[in-house]
């Protein structure tokens, strides 16, 4: 049930960069999600579809663009996908590994309606 | 359509919370931990225990983010300052409830804030409180695989701690396995072993957190 606070968050975000730009109306929103985030896209949406009424953003289309969750090799710089059973790179069968990504979480950009030229 | 390009992080008014909270802790000199378990792997405990050993040299005080204060109970009878954040059944604490919880507290009379989160290896681990250390708390009966399903959790952690070392002759609790995803994700991880029950690794957990509060005292000047 946290994706009520970053639903309300989203919407912040993006109606100050509509007001800014001087925009009439919102009609989509970007969003980049990491695997290990934790973020559930159903959710976002539910919540969206409530709480974006009556706003510049009504009506909008989320778009999600998950980011898988990826490990890199301290040995060999191999990246590969996380599983969650094993650390240790398939290819080199080391395990000194990091985490290389996944952990994204952001609005990457609006799509707008401005009003019509004068 | 014109398309706005943005790239915002999206929990941003939640870390403007929560830095918020780190500087009114700051201002009152006091350090302010963050503990996380699944329910049941001994947060409560674990702070009794963390009481037990500073409360004749550091003034400690409790907030706890439940729906009930049976835990706060024992803690205050012992005549440590309490506050109950009521989560209403929430899966997590945000900056914004302990900040709502600060007026509750008297700050200015307290070196060490202990803010017990709600029972959850998944959501805490992406709302940051304003705390100075994140200490996650594994138990041996969880299983050794905790870091490989929860990695957020154990990527975040300051300090992780693994409790009820008591139980891991009978578990067969695989240590190396367990360490090894720990330092996958966290390398370097600050790691004490412990039992609330018997006492095991109490200690060095006490004598590790002497340290950070004279860090502390010491920034106070």
């Amino acid at each position: 049930m946290h994706e009520l606070g970053v639903t309300q968050s989203l919407l912040e975000i993006a109606t100050r960069h509509a007001e800014q730009a001087g925009a009439t109306r919102i009609t989509r929103l970007s969003l980049v999600v990491g695997e290990l985030t934790s973020i559930v896209d159903d959710s976002v949406q539910f919540y969206w579809d409530l709480i974006a009424a009556g706003t510049l953003a009504e009506g909008a289309m989320l778009e999600f663009r998950r980011v898988p969750a990826t490990l890199r090799c301290a040995n060999c710089a191999h990246e590969f996908p996380l599983s969650h059973d094993r650390y240790v790179c398939p290819r080199c069968e080391s395990s000194r590994i990091t985490v290389a990504g996944g952990e994204e979480f952001y609005l990457e950009s609006i799509d707008v309606d401005l009003p019509a030229p004068v | 359509m014109p398309n706005i390009p943005i790239v915002e992080t999206i929990l941003n008014v939640n870390d403007q919370l929560a830095e918020q909270n780190r500087r009114i802790f700051d201002q009152a000199g006091v350090l302010a931990l963050n503990v996380m378990a699944s329910p049941g792997g001994g947060k409560t405990s674990t702070i009794g225990r963390i009481i037990d050993a500073l409360r004749d040299e550091a003034r400690i005080g409790v907030m706890d983010g439940d729906i009930v204060a049976i835990d706060l109970e024992g803690f205050a009878a012992q005549g440590i300052p309490v506050s109950l954040i009521n989560t209403g059944g929430n899966c997590h604490l945000d900056a914004n409830m302990v900040h709502s919880a600060l007026p509750s507290m008297d700050l200015s009379a307290l070196d060490l804030l202990i803010i017990e989160n709600v029972g959850n290896l998944i959501c805490p681990a992406a709302f940051k409180l304003g705390s100075h250390i994140n200490v996650v708390i594994a138990s041996v009966p969880e299983g050794a695989d905790k870091p490989y399903k929860y990695p957020a959790m154990f990527r975040g952690a300051d300090v992780l701690l693994l409790n009820k070392m008591d139980l891991a002759e009978y578990m067969e609790f695989d240590v190396a396995y367990f360490r090894h995803g720990v330092e996958v994700l966290n390398p370097g991880l600050t790691f004490f072993p412990i039992s609330c029950r018997t006492g095991e690794g109490l200690g060095d957990l006490a004598a590790w957190l002497r340290l950070r509060l004279a860090e502390k005292a010491q920034a106070r000047g």
